[in-house]
Protein backbone atom coordinates (compact mmCIF):
# COMPACT_ATOMS: atom_id res chain seq x y z
CA UNK A 1 0.00 0.00 0.00
CA UNK A 2 1.15 3.47 -0.87
CA UNK A 3 1.34 6.19 1.76
CA UNK A 4 -1.24 8.92 1.22
CA UNK A 5 1.25 11.67 0.47
CA UNK A 6 2.97 9.51 -2.10
CA UNK A 7 0.06 9.14 -4.50
CA UNK A 8 -2.49 11.51 -5.96
CA UNK A 9 -6.19 11.40 -5.11
CA UNK A 10 -7.11 11.48 -8.78
CA UNK A 11 -4.90 10.45 -11.63
CA UNK A 12 -6.32 11.29 -15.05
CA UNK A 13 -4.62 9.98 -18.15
CA UNK A 14 -5.68 10.73 -21.73
CA UNK A 15 -9.31 10.72 -20.63
CA UNK A 16 -12.21 11.70 -22.88
CA UNK A 17 -15.98 11.56 -23.17
CA UNK A 18 -17.91 11.77 -26.39
CA UNK A 19 -21.48 12.72 -27.23
CA UNK A 20 -22.37 10.57 -30.22
CA UNK A 21 -19.43 10.95 -32.56
CA UNK A 22 -18.25 14.30 -31.13
CA UNK A 23 -15.94 14.56 -28.17
CA UNK A 24 -17.07 16.79 -25.29
CA UNK A 25 -13.55 16.54 -23.89
CA UNK A 26 -10.56 14.37 -24.78
CA UNK A 27 -6.91 13.73 -24.08
CA UNK A 28 -7.16 15.15 -20.55
CA UNK A 29 -4.30 14.26 -18.21
CA UNK A 30 -3.52 15.59 -14.74
CA UNK A 31 -3.04 14.53 -11.13
CA UNK A 32 -4.99 15.97 -8.24
CA UNK A 33 -3.37 15.73 -4.81
CA UNK A 34 -5.09 15.54 -1.42
CA UNK A 35 -5.94 19.03 -0.18
CA UNK A 36 -5.44 20.56 -3.61
CA UNK A 37 -7.89 22.90 -5.33
CA UNK A 38 -7.87 22.67 -9.10
CA UNK A 39 -9.71 25.22 -11.25
CA UNK A 40 -10.89 24.28 -14.72
CA UNK A 41 -11.31 27.40 -16.85
CA UNK A 42 -12.23 28.07 -20.47
CA UNK A 43 -14.92 29.66 -22.57
CA UNK A 44 -18.46 28.38 -22.94
CA UNK A 45 -18.59 25.01 -24.70
CA UNK A 46 -14.92 24.24 -24.07
CA UNK A 47 -15.79 21.00 -22.23
CA UNK A 48 -15.45 22.02 -18.58
CA UNK A 49 -18.73 20.52 -17.38
CA UNK A 50 -18.17 17.44 -19.51
CA UNK A 51 -14.81 16.90 -17.82
CA UNK A 52 -16.34 17.36 -14.38
CA UNK A 53 -19.17 14.98 -15.23
CA UNK A 54 -16.69 12.38 -16.42
CA UNK A 55 -14.45 12.68 -13.35
CA UNK A 56 -17.42 12.36 -11.02
CA UNK A 57 -18.72 9.36 -12.98
CA UNK A 58 -21.92 11.02 -14.11
CA UNK A 59 -20.60 10.56 -17.65
CA UNK A 60 -18.69 7.60 -19.05
CA UNK A 61 -14.96 7.57 -19.54
CA UNK A 62 -14.91 6.71 -23.25
CA UNK A 63 -11.14 6.78 -23.69
CA UNK A 64 -8.12 6.98 -21.42
CA UNK A 65 -8.52 6.39 -17.70
CA UNK A 66 -9.27 8.01 -14.35
CA UNK A 67 -7.86 6.42 -11.22
CA UNK A 68 -9.08 7.41 -7.76
CA UNK A 69 -7.43 6.70 -4.43
CA UNK A 70 -10.25 5.39 -2.21
CA UNK A 71 -10.46 6.01 1.53
CA UNK A 72 -8.83 2.61 1.95
CA UNK A 73 -5.81 3.91 0.04
CA UNK A 74 -6.37 1.79 -3.07
CA UNK A 75 -5.85 3.34 -6.53
CA UNK A 76 -9.01 2.29 -8.36
CA UNK A 77 -9.80 2.55 -12.06
CA UNK A 78 -13.17 4.32 -11.98
CA UNK A 79 -14.31 2.65 -15.19
CA UNK A 80 -14.24 -0.73 -13.43
CA UNK A 81 -16.64 0.28 -10.65
CA UNK A 82 -20.21 -1.02 -10.63
CA UNK A 83 -23.13 1.36 -10.28
CA UNK A 84 -23.61 0.61 -6.54
CA UNK A 85 -19.90 1.26 -5.97
CA UNK A 86 -20.08 4.60 -7.76
CA UNK A 87 -23.16 5.56 -5.80
CA UNK A 88 -21.40 4.63 -2.59
CA UNK A 89 -18.61 7.05 -3.53
CA UNK A 90 -21.24 9.75 -4.15
CA UNK A 91 -22.75 9.11 -0.72
CA UNK A 92 -19.60 8.79 1.30
CA UNK A 93 -16.53 10.28 -0.42
CA UNK A 94 -17.53 12.79 -3.10
CA UNK A 95 -19.57 15.98 -3.04
CA UNK A 96 -21.01 17.70 -6.10
CA UNK A 97 -22.08 21.34 -6.02
CA UNK A 98 -24.18 22.35 -9.02
CA UNK A 99 -24.40 25.80 -10.56
CA UNK A 100 -28.15 25.57 -10.35
CA UNK A 101 -29.14 24.91 -6.74
CA UNK A 102 -32.38 23.28 -7.88
CA UNK A 103 -30.32 20.41 -9.30
CA UNK A 104 -28.49 19.81 -6.06
CA UNK A 105 -31.24 20.45 -3.52
CA UNK A 106 -34.78 19.33 -2.84
CA UNK A 107 -36.41 22.72 -3.12
CA UNK A 108 -39.48 21.72 -1.09
CA UNK A 109 -37.71 19.93 1.72
CA UNK A 110 -36.53 22.03 4.68
CA UNK A 111 -32.93 23.24 4.82
CA UNK A 112 -32.42 20.88 7.77
CA UNK A 113 -33.84 17.97 5.79
CA UNK A 114 -31.64 18.80 2.81
CA UNK A 115 -28.49 18.85 4.89
CA UNK A 116 -29.59 15.84 6.95
CA UNK A 117 -30.41 13.67 3.94
CA UNK A 118 -26.83 12.53 3.21
CA UNK A 119 -26.53 11.43 6.84
CA UNK A 120 -29.78 9.47 6.58
CA UNK A 121 -28.58 8.02 3.26
CA UNK A 122 -25.53 6.76 5.14
CA UNK A 123 -27.66 5.08 7.77
CA UNK A 124 -28.05 7.74 10.49
CA UNK A 125 -31.30 6.98 12.33
CA UNK A 126 -31.26 9.33 15.32
CA UNK A 127 -33.37 12.39 14.57
CA UNK A 128 -31.86 14.57 17.30
CA UNK A 129 -28.29 13.88 16.18
CA UNK A 130 -29.08 14.36 12.49
CA UNK A 131 -30.79 17.65 13.21
CA UNK A 132 -27.96 18.85 15.43
CA UNK A 133 -25.40 18.12 12.73
CA UNK A 134 -27.52 19.77 10.07
CA UNK A 135 -27.89 22.82 12.31
CA UNK A 136 -24.16 22.91 12.91
CA UNK A 137 -23.43 22.82 9.18
CA UNK A 138 -26.04 25.44 8.38
CA UNK A 139 -24.36 27.66 10.91
CA UNK A 140 -20.97 27.02 9.32
CA UNK A 141 -22.33 28.23 5.98
CA UNK A 142 -23.86 31.21 7.77
CA UNK A 143 -27.53 30.30 7.49
CA UNK A 144 -29.32 31.61 10.57
CA UNK A 145 -30.55 28.93 12.95
CA UNK A 146 -34.17 30.02 12.67
CA UNK A 147 -34.24 29.22 8.95
CA UNK A 148 -33.54 25.50 9.43
CA UNK A 149 -37.17 24.49 8.94
CA UNK A 150 -37.72 26.67 5.88
CA UNK A 151 -37.33 25.33 2.36
CA UNK A 152 -34.71 26.50 -0.16
CA UNK A 153 -37.61 27.58 -2.36
CA UNK A 154 -37.95 30.54 0.01
CA UNK A 155 -34.20 31.32 0.05
CA UNK A 156 -32.10 33.75 -2.00
CA UNK A 157 -29.68 32.40 -4.62
CA UNK A 158 -26.69 32.86 -2.33
CA UNK A 159 -28.41 31.10 0.56
CA UNK A 160 -29.37 28.19 -1.68
CA UNK A 161 -25.75 27.75 -2.73
CA UNK A 162 -24.69 27.78 0.91
CA UNK A 163 -27.26 25.11 1.77
CA UNK A 164 -26.00 23.10 -1.17
CA UNK A 165 -22.45 23.40 0.09
CA UNK A 166 -23.49 22.32 3.60
CA UNK A 167 -25.31 19.32 2.13
CA UNK A 168 -22.16 18.35 0.28
CA UNK A 169 -19.79 18.73 3.22
CA UNK A 170 -21.89 17.33 6.07
CA UNK A 171 -20.89 13.71 5.45
CA UNK A 172 -17.15 14.46 5.36
CA UNK A 173 -16.24 13.93 1.69
CA UNK A 174 -12.62 13.66 0.54
CA UNK A 175 -13.19 15.24 -2.84
CA UNK A 176 -15.71 17.86 -3.94
CA UNK A 177 -16.67 18.74 -7.50
CA UNK A 178 -18.11 22.20 -8.13
CA UNK A 179 -19.57 23.43 -11.41
CA UNK A 180 -19.71 27.23 -11.50
CA UNK A 181 -20.76 27.44 -7.83
CA UNK A 182 -20.89 31.23 -7.78
CA UNK A 183 -22.01 32.27 -11.23
CA UNK A 184 -25.52 33.58 -11.50
CA UNK A 185 -25.12 35.42 -8.19
CA UNK A 186 -24.65 39.15 -7.57
CA UNK A 187 -21.03 40.19 -7.50
CA UNK A 188 -21.01 41.03 -3.79
CA UNK A 189 -22.76 37.74 -2.94
CA UNK A 190 -20.24 35.91 -5.14
CA UNK A 191 -17.30 37.38 -3.26
CA UNK A 192 -18.70 36.37 0.12
CA UNK A 193 -19.50 32.87 -1.06
CA UNK A 194 -16.04 32.40 -2.53
CA UNK A 195 -14.53 33.51 0.72
CA UNK A 196 -16.64 30.98 2.56
CA UNK A 197 -15.72 28.17 0.15
CA UNK A 198 -12.05 29.06 0.44
CA UNK A 199 -12.01 28.96 4.23
CA UNK A 200 -14.08 25.75 4.47
CA UNK A 201 -11.89 23.99 1.96
CA UNK A 202 -8.75 25.09 3.78
CA UNK A 203 -10.15 24.12 7.21
CA UNK A 204 -11.19 20.69 6.01
CA UNK A 205 -8.16 20.10 3.81
CA UNK A 206 -10.49 19.11 0.98
CA UNK A 207 -9.49 18.32 -2.56
CA UNK A 208 -11.66 20.26 -5.00
CA UNK A 209 -12.14 20.42 -8.75
CA UNK A 210 -13.97 23.64 -9.50
CA UNK A 211 -15.22 24.62 -12.94
CA UNK A 212 -15.43 28.32 -13.67
CA UNK A 213 -15.39 30.62 -16.66
CA UNK A 214 -14.24 33.40 -14.32
CA UNK A 215 -10.47 33.71 -13.96
CA UNK A 216 -10.91 35.78 -10.81
CA UNK A 217 -12.57 32.78 -9.17
CA UNK A 218 -9.67 30.57 -10.18
CA UNK A 219 -7.23 33.15 -8.82
CA UNK A 220 -9.03 33.40 -5.49
CA UNK A 221 -9.56 29.75 -4.57
CA UNK A 222 -7.37 27.44 -6.62
CA UNK A 223 -3.81 26.21 -6.30
CA UNK A 224 -3.60 25.00 -9.85
CA UNK A 225 -5.45 25.86 -13.02
CA UNK A 226 -6.24 23.86 -16.08
CA UNK A 227 -7.22 25.78 -19.23
CA UNK A 228 -9.56 24.13 -21.74
CA UNK A 229 -10.35 24.98 -25.32
CA UNK A 230 -12.40 22.93 -27.75
CA UNK A 231 -12.54 19.97 -25.37
CA UNK A 232 -8.76 19.81 -24.88
CA UNK A 233 -6.43 21.04 -22.17
CA UNK A 234 -4.23 23.76 -23.66
CA UNK A 235 -2.31 24.69 -20.53
CA UNK A 236 -2.02 23.75 -16.89
CA UNK A 237 0.09 24.79 -13.94
CA UNK A 238 0.15 26.73 -10.70
CA UNK A 239 -2.66 29.27 -10.86
CA UNK A 240 -0.47 32.32 -10.34
CA UNK A 241 1.92 31.15 -13.02
CA UNK A 242 -0.85 30.40 -15.53
CA UNK A 243 -2.59 33.72 -14.97
CA UNK A 244 0.51 35.92 -14.64
CA UNK A 245 2.66 34.27 -17.26
CA UNK A 246 0.37 32.39 -19.66
CA UNK A 247 2.23 30.27 -22.20
CA UNK A 248 -0.49 29.13 -24.58
CA UNK A 249 -1.77 31.69 -27.04
CA UNK A 250 -5.33 30.89 -26.04
CA UNK A 251 -4.60 31.49 -22.36
CA UNK A 252 -2.92 34.77 -23.21
CA UNK A 253 -6.06 35.81 -25.06
CA UNK A 254 -8.26 34.71 -22.15
CA UNK A 255 -6.17 36.61 -19.60
CA UNK A 256 -5.91 39.76 -21.69
CA UNK A 257 -9.64 39.79 -22.44
CA UNK A 258 -10.28 39.67 -18.69
CA UNK A 259 -7.82 42.51 -18.09
CA UNK A 260 -9.46 44.62 -20.77
CA UNK A 261 -12.98 43.71 -19.62
CA UNK B 1 -87.65 -13.95 -31.15
CA UNK B 2 -84.27 -14.98 -29.96
CA UNK B 3 -83.58 -15.52 -26.34
CA UNK B 4 -80.92 -13.19 -25.04
CA UNK B 5 -77.67 -15.17 -25.04
CA UNK B 6 -76.48 -16.09 -21.61
CA UNK B 7 -73.06 -14.68 -20.98
CA UNK B 8 -70.76 -17.30 -19.59
CA UNK B 9 -67.83 -15.87 -17.71
CA UNK B 10 -64.61 -17.68 -17.29
CA UNK B 11 -64.16 -18.69 -13.71
CA UNK B 12 -63.00 -15.66 -11.77
CA UNK B 13 -63.99 -13.38 -14.67
CA UNK B 14 -60.44 -13.03 -16.04
CA UNK B 15 -59.39 -15.39 -18.84
CA UNK B 16 -56.90 -18.11 -18.00
CA UNK B 17 -54.05 -16.36 -19.78
CA UNK B 18 -54.55 -13.18 -17.74
CA UNK B 19 -54.79 -15.13 -14.51
CA UNK B 20 -51.56 -16.88 -15.33
CA UNK B 21 -49.88 -13.51 -15.83
CA UNK B 22 -51.17 -12.28 -12.48
CA UNK B 23 -50.22 -15.50 -10.71
CA UNK B 24 -46.72 -15.37 -12.12
CA UNK B 25 -46.39 -11.84 -10.76
CA UNK B 26 -47.78 -13.02 -7.41
CA UNK B 27 -45.28 -15.86 -7.19
CA UNK B 28 -42.46 -13.50 -7.96
CA UNK B 29 -43.79 -11.08 -5.35
CA UNK B 30 -43.95 -13.84 -2.76
CA UNK B 31 -40.40 -14.88 -3.61
CA UNK B 32 -39.15 -11.30 -3.10
CA UNK B 33 -41.21 -9.95 -0.18
CA UNK B 34 -42.06 -6.27 -0.56
CA UNK B 35 -40.73 -5.96 -4.10
CA UNK B 36 -43.10 -4.33 -6.62
CA UNK B 37 -43.61 -6.64 -9.59
CA UNK B 38 -44.91 -5.06 -12.81
CA UNK B 39 -47.83 -6.88 -14.43
CA UNK B 40 -50.13 -6.39 -17.39
CA UNK B 41 -53.20 -4.99 -15.65
CA UNK B 42 -56.63 -5.56 -17.20
CA UNK B 43 -59.87 -3.66 -17.23
CA UNK B 44 -62.34 -5.01 -14.71
CA UNK B 45 -65.84 -3.60 -14.22
CA UNK B 46 -65.70 -2.13 -10.71
CA UNK B 47 -67.54 0.56 -8.79
CA UNK B 48 -66.09 4.03 -9.24
CA UNK B 49 -63.17 4.74 -7.00
CA UNK B 50 -62.53 1.14 -6.13
CA UNK B 51 -59.58 0.44 -8.31
CA UNK B 52 -59.05 -2.92 -9.92
CA UNK B 53 -55.70 -4.24 -8.70
CA UNK B 54 -57.11 -5.99 -5.65
CA UNK B 55 -59.96 -7.44 -7.67
CA UNK B 56 -57.58 -8.84 -10.27
CA UNK B 57 -55.51 -10.45 -7.56
CA UNK B 58 -58.60 -11.92 -5.91
CA UNK B 59 -59.88 -13.13 -9.28
CA UNK B 60 -56.59 -14.92 -9.85
CA UNK B 61 -56.48 -16.75 -6.54
CA UNK B 62 -60.15 -17.48 -5.85
CA UNK B 63 -61.95 -20.73 -6.69
CA UNK B 64 -65.41 -22.24 -6.12
CA UNK B 65 -64.30 -23.69 -2.78
CA UNK B 66 -63.34 -20.33 -1.38
CA UNK B 67 -65.22 -18.23 1.13
CA UNK B 68 -64.78 -14.57 0.28
CA UNK B 69 -65.08 -11.64 2.63
CA UNK B 70 -64.96 -8.09 1.29
CA UNK B 71 -64.56 -5.03 3.49
CA UNK B 72 -64.81 -1.35 2.70
CA UNK B 73 -63.22 0.53 5.59
CA UNK B 74 -63.99 -2.13 8.19
CA UNK B 75 -67.52 -2.82 6.98
CA UNK B 76 -68.97 -5.76 5.08
CA UNK B 77 -72.24 -4.05 4.30
CA UNK B 78 -71.38 -0.97 2.24
CA UNK B 79 -72.65 -0.83 -1.32
CA UNK B 80 -69.17 -1.35 -2.73
CA UNK B 81 -68.32 -4.30 -0.49
CA UNK B 82 -71.63 -5.94 -1.31
CA UNK B 83 -71.31 -5.46 -5.05
CA UNK B 84 -67.77 -6.85 -5.16
CA UNK B 85 -68.89 -9.87 -3.14
CA UNK B 86 -71.80 -10.41 -5.51
CA UNK B 87 -69.51 -10.01 -8.49
CA UNK B 88 -67.38 -12.91 -7.31
CA UNK B 89 -70.37 -15.02 -6.37
CA UNK B 90 -71.46 -14.66 -9.98
CA UNK B 91 -68.16 -15.06 -11.79
CA UNK B 92 -66.21 -17.37 -9.49
CA UNK B 93 -69.03 -19.34 -7.92
CA UNK B 94 -67.43 -18.62 -4.56
CA UNK B 95 -69.45 -18.32 -1.41
CA UNK B 96 -69.36 -15.17 0.64
CA UNK B 97 -69.06 -14.57 4.32
CA UNK B 98 -68.71 -11.65 6.66
CA UNK B 99 -66.86 -13.71 9.26
CA UNK B 100 -63.14 -13.05 9.31
CA UNK B 101 -62.42 -16.39 10.94
CA UNK B 102 -64.30 -18.32 8.24
CA UNK B 103 -63.09 -16.48 5.16
CA UNK B 104 -60.35 -18.01 3.04
CA UNK B 105 -59.87 -14.85 0.99
CA UNK B 106 -60.43 -11.36 2.37
CA UNK B 107 -60.39 -8.39 0.06
CA UNK B 108 -59.76 -5.04 1.72
CA UNK B 109 -58.93 -1.44 1.01
CA UNK B 110 -58.50 0.36 4.35
CA UNK B 111 -58.39 -2.10 7.18
CA UNK B 112 -56.91 -5.30 8.47
CA UNK B 113 -59.58 -7.18 10.44
CA UNK B 114 -59.40 -7.13 14.23
CA UNK B 115 -59.78 -10.90 14.40
CA UNK B 116 -56.28 -12.36 14.04
CA UNK B 117 -55.75 -14.10 10.72
CA UNK B 118 -54.64 -17.70 10.48
CA UNK B 119 -52.49 -19.84 8.26
CA UNK B 120 -54.17 -20.60 4.97
CA UNK B 121 -56.00 -17.30 4.75
CA UNK B 122 -55.22 -14.73 2.06
CA UNK B 123 -55.60 -10.99 2.65
CA UNK B 124 -55.81 -9.04 -0.62
CA UNK B 125 -55.21 -5.29 -0.47
CA UNK B 126 -56.52 -2.87 -3.06
CA UNK B 127 -53.62 -0.39 -3.49
CA UNK B 128 -53.94 3.05 -5.09
CA UNK B 129 -50.25 4.13 -4.95
CA UNK B 130 -47.71 1.34 -4.59
CA UNK B 131 -44.54 3.47 -4.59
CA UNK B 132 -43.65 4.72 -1.10
CA UNK B 133 -40.87 7.00 -2.43
CA UNK B 134 -43.07 8.74 -5.00
CA UNK B 135 -43.88 11.90 -3.04
CA UNK B 136 -40.22 12.96 -2.95
CA UNK B 137 -38.97 11.31 -6.12
CA UNK B 138 -41.54 11.31 -8.93
CA UNK B 139 -39.22 9.63 -11.46
CA UNK B 140 -40.08 5.95 -11.71
CA UNK B 141 -36.66 5.01 -13.11
CA UNK B 142 -35.02 6.61 -10.11
CA UNK B 143 -37.30 5.06 -7.46
CA UNK B 144 -36.72 1.64 -8.98
CA UNK B 145 -32.98 2.21 -8.75
CA UNK B 146 -33.30 3.33 -5.12
CA UNK B 147 -35.11 0.11 -4.26
CA UNK B 148 -32.61 -2.00 -6.19
CA UNK B 149 -29.66 -0.41 -4.40
CA UNK B 150 -31.47 -0.29 -1.06
CA UNK B 151 -30.98 3.48 -0.84
CA UNK B 152 -33.71 4.54 1.54
CA UNK B 153 -32.35 7.83 2.89
CA UNK B 154 -35.14 9.60 1.05
CA UNK B 155 -37.84 7.74 2.95
CA UNK B 156 -36.37 8.99 6.20
CA UNK B 157 -36.30 12.55 4.86
CA UNK B 158 -40.09 12.44 4.77
CA UNK B 159 -40.26 11.27 8.38
CA UNK B 160 -37.60 13.84 9.35
CA UNK B 161 -39.71 16.61 7.82
CA UNK B 162 -42.76 15.45 9.76
CA UNK B 163 -40.93 15.54 13.08
CA UNK B 164 -39.44 18.97 12.32
CA UNK B 165 -42.85 20.34 11.42
CA UNK B 166 -45.23 18.62 13.82
CA UNK B 167 -43.00 17.29 16.56
CA UNK B 168 -43.88 13.72 15.64
CA UNK B 169 -44.34 11.51 12.59
CA UNK B 170 -47.68 12.70 11.31
CA UNK B 171 -48.42 9.95 8.85
CA UNK B 172 -51.42 8.00 10.13
CA UNK B 173 -52.17 5.76 7.16
CA UNK B 174 -50.15 4.10 4.39
CA UNK B 175 -47.30 4.30 6.89
CA UNK B 176 -44.12 2.96 5.23
CA UNK B 177 -42.72 -0.37 6.31
CA UNK B 178 -39.54 -2.35 5.77
CA UNK B 179 -40.37 -5.87 4.62
CA UNK B 180 -38.10 -8.76 5.49
CA UNK B 181 -35.31 -6.29 6.27
CA UNK B 182 -34.91 -5.43 2.60
CA UNK B 183 -37.65 -3.56 0.69
CA UNK B 184 -39.48 -0.46 1.83
CA UNK B 185 -43.16 -0.94 1.02
CA UNK B 186 -46.37 1.11 1.00
CA UNK B 187 -48.99 -0.86 2.91
CA UNK B 188 -51.88 0.82 1.03
CA UNK B 189 -54.12 3.20 2.96
CA UNK B 190 -54.54 1.09 6.09
CA UNK B 191 -54.31 3.10 9.29
CA UNK B 192 -50.97 2.92 11.08
CA UNK B 193 -53.04 1.27 13.83
CA UNK B 194 -53.08 -1.83 11.64
CA UNK B 195 -49.36 -1.84 10.77
CA UNK B 196 -48.31 -4.12 13.64
CA UNK B 197 -50.77 -6.75 12.37
CA UNK B 198 -48.74 -7.17 9.18
CA UNK B 199 -45.67 -8.27 11.11
CA UNK B 200 -45.21 -12.06 11.24
CA UNK B 201 -48.79 -12.56 10.16
CA UNK B 202 -49.64 -16.24 9.53
CA UNK B 203 -51.78 -15.26 6.51
CA UNK B 204 -50.54 -14.53 3.01
CA UNK B 205 -50.81 -10.80 2.23
CA UNK B 206 -51.14 -9.80 -1.43
CA UNK B 207 -51.22 -6.26 -2.77
CA UNK B 208 -52.62 -5.18 -6.15
CA UNK B 209 -52.38 -1.77 -7.81
CA UNK B 210 -54.36 -1.84 -11.07
CA UNK B 211 -53.82 1.60 -12.52
CA UNK B 212 -50.14 1.45 -11.60
CA UNK B 213 -49.81 -2.16 -12.80
CA UNK B 214 -47.93 -3.40 -9.74
CA UNK B 215 -48.30 -6.43 -7.53
CA UNK B 216 -46.42 -7.17 -4.33
CA UNK B 217 -46.66 -9.56 -1.44
CA UNK B 218 -45.80 -10.36 2.13
CA UNK B 219 -45.57 -14.13 2.67
CA UNK B 220 -46.73 -15.68 5.95
CA UNK B 221 -44.52 -15.06 8.97
CA UNK B 222 -42.50 -12.28 7.37
CA UNK B 223 -41.02 -9.40 9.29
CA UNK B 224 -42.75 -6.07 8.60
CA UNK B 225 -41.21 -3.17 10.50
CA UNK B 226 -42.72 0.30 10.47
CA UNK B 227 -40.01 2.89 9.88
CA UNK B 228 -38.95 5.34 12.53
CA UNK B 229 -36.00 7.01 14.19
CA UNK B 230 -34.22 5.73 17.29
CA UNK B 231 -35.46 8.74 19.24
CA UNK B 232 -38.82 8.95 17.41
CA UNK B 233 -39.85 5.34 16.93
CA UNK B 234 -43.02 4.34 15.09
CA UNK B 235 -46.08 4.69 17.26
CA UNK B 236 -49.32 3.22 16.02
CA UNK B 237 -52.51 5.19 16.60
CA UNK B 238 -54.19 4.40 19.89
CA UNK B 239 -57.75 4.65 21.10
CA UNK B 240 -58.29 5.34 24.74
CA UNK B 241 -61.91 4.36 25.06
CA UNK B 242 -63.63 1.07 24.26
CA UNK B 243 -66.20 0.59 21.50
CA UNK B 244 -69.52 1.95 22.72
CA UNK B 245 -71.43 -0.92 21.16
CA UNK B 246 -69.50 -4.04 22.02
CA UNK B 247 -67.13 -2.75 24.68
CA UNK B 248 -63.99 -3.97 22.91
CA UNK B 249 -60.86 -2.02 23.64
CA UNK B 250 -57.67 -1.99 21.63
CA UNK B 251 -59.67 -1.83 18.42
CA UNK B 252 -59.87 0.78 15.67
CA UNK B 253 -62.80 3.09 16.29
CA UNK B 254 -64.89 5.23 13.96
CA UNK B 255 -66.60 8.36 15.17
CA UNK B 256 -70.28 8.19 14.36
CA UNK B 257 -72.41 11.31 14.64
CA UNK B 258 -75.58 10.42 16.49
CA UNK B 259 -77.64 13.61 16.45
CA UNK B 260 -77.81 17.16 15.13
CA UNK B 261 -76.52 18.57 18.40
CA UNK B 262 -73.01 17.32 17.73
CA UNK B 263 -73.39 14.13 19.71
CA UNK B 264 -71.08 11.35 18.63
CA UNK B 265 -70.14 7.88 19.65
CA UNK B 266 -67.09 5.75 19.04
CA UNK B 267 -67.68 2.34 17.58
CA UNK B 268 -65.65 -0.44 15.99
CA UNK B 269 -64.81 0.14 12.35
CA UNK B 270 -64.67 -3.66 11.97
CA UNK B 271 -68.39 -4.54 11.79
CA UNK B 272 -67.83 -8.28 11.89
CA UNK B 273 -65.76 -8.01 15.04
CA UNK B 274 -68.26 -5.66 16.64
CA UNK B 275 -71.27 -7.79 15.88
CA UNK B 276 -69.71 -10.92 17.27
CA UNK B 277 -68.16 -9.22 20.26
CA UNK B 278 -71.52 -7.67 21.10
CA UNK B 279 -73.35 -10.96 20.88
CA UNK B 280 -70.65 -12.65 22.91
CA UNK B 281 -71.31 -10.25 25.78
CA UNK B 282 -75.06 -10.50 25.40
CA UNK B 283 -75.93 -7.44 23.34
CA UNK B 284 -78.29 -7.86 20.47
CA UNK B 285 -76.06 -8.66 17.59
CA UNK B 286 -77.69 -7.00 14.65
CA UNK B 287 -75.69 -4.02 13.60
CA UNK B 288 -76.22 -2.04 10.48
CA UNK B 289 -74.92 1.39 9.72
CA UNK B 290 -76.92 4.13 11.36
CA UNK B 291 -79.02 1.78 13.43
CA UNK B 292 -77.48 0.60 16.63
CA UNK B 293 -78.61 -1.45 19.53
CA UNK B 294 -76.50 -0.54 22.47
CA UNK B 295 -76.97 -0.30 26.21
CA UNK B 296 -77.92 3.06 27.64
CA UNK B 297 -74.96 3.07 29.96
CA UNK B 298 -71.44 2.34 28.92
CA UNK B 299 -69.92 -0.95 29.81
CA UNK B 300 -66.35 -1.90 30.33
CA UNK B 301 -66.93 -5.48 29.31
CA UNK B 302 -64.28 -6.74 26.96
CA UNK B 303 -65.56 -8.32 23.81
CA UNK B 304 -64.00 -11.73 23.58
CA UNK B 305 -64.14 -12.90 20.04
CA UNK B 306 -62.31 -15.75 18.48
N1 LIG C 1 -25.70 16.30 -23.42
C1 LIG C 1 -24.96 16.69 -24.50
N2 LIG C 1 -25.19 16.15 -25.70
C2 LIG C 1 -24.44 16.52 -26.78
N3 LIG C 1 -23.46 17.42 -26.72
C3 LIG C 1 -23.19 18.00 -25.56
C4 LIG C 1 -23.91 17.67 -24.37
N4 LIG C 1 -23.45 18.40 -23.35
C5 LIG C 1 -22.46 19.15 -23.86
N5 LIG C 1 -22.28 18.91 -25.18
C6 LIG C 1 -21.28 19.51 -26.07
O1 LIG C 1 -20.01 19.24 -25.55
C7 LIG C 1 -19.19 20.38 -25.63
C8 LIG C 1 -18.69 20.79 -24.25
O2 LIG C 1 -19.80 21.19 -23.45
P1 LIG C 1 -19.69 21.52 -21.91
O3 LIG C 1 -21.06 21.63 -21.38
O4 LIG C 1 -18.79 20.53 -21.28
O5 LIG C 1 -18.98 22.94 -21.95
P2 LIG C 1 -18.70 23.96 -20.77
O6 LIG C 1 -17.27 24.31 -20.88
O7 LIG C 1 -19.16 23.43 -19.46
O8 LIG C 1 -19.57 25.22 -21.21
P3 LIG C 1 -20.36 26.29 -20.31
O9 LIG C 1 -19.33 27.25 -19.78
O10 LIG C 1 -21.26 26.95 -21.27
O11 LIG C 1 -21.08 25.56 -19.24
C9 LIG C 1 -20.02 21.46 -26.31
O12 LIG C 1 -19.76 21.43 -27.68
C10 LIG C 1 -21.42 21.03 -26.05
O13 LIG C 1 -22.29 21.46 -27.07
MG1 LIG D 1 -20.65 24.06 -18.05
ZN1 LIG E 1 -67.52 -2.75 18.72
Amino acid sequence: MIAESASPLLSVSGAGHHYGNRFGCRGVSFDLWPGEVLAVVGESGSGKSTLLGMLSQRLNIDEGSVHYQTAEGQMTDLATLSEPEVRRLWRTEWGFVHQNAAEGLRMHVSAGGNVGEPLMANGARHYGKIRARAADWLQRVEILADRIDETPATFSGGMRQRVQIARNLVFGPRLVFMDEPTSGLDVSVQAKLLDLIRSLVADLGLAVVVVTHDLAVARLISHRTLVMQGGQVVEQGLTDRVLDDPQAAYTQLLVSSILKG
Amino acid sequence: MLAEPRIVYNEGYLDEQTKRVVRRALLKGIAIPGFQVPFASREVPMPRGWGTGGVQVTASVIGPDDLLKVIDQGADDTTNAVSIRQFFERVAGSESTTRTDEATVIQTRHRIPETPLAEGQILVYQVPIPEPLRFLEPRETETRRLHALEEYGLMYVKLFEDISRYGHIAKTYDYPVMVNGRYVMAPSPVPSFDNPKMHMNPALQLFGAGREKRIYAVPPYTSVESLGFEDFPFEPQQFDQPCQICGSSGVYLDEVVTDDAGGAMYVCSDTDHCTRAASAVGFRASRTRGEWDFPATGTGTEGAVQ
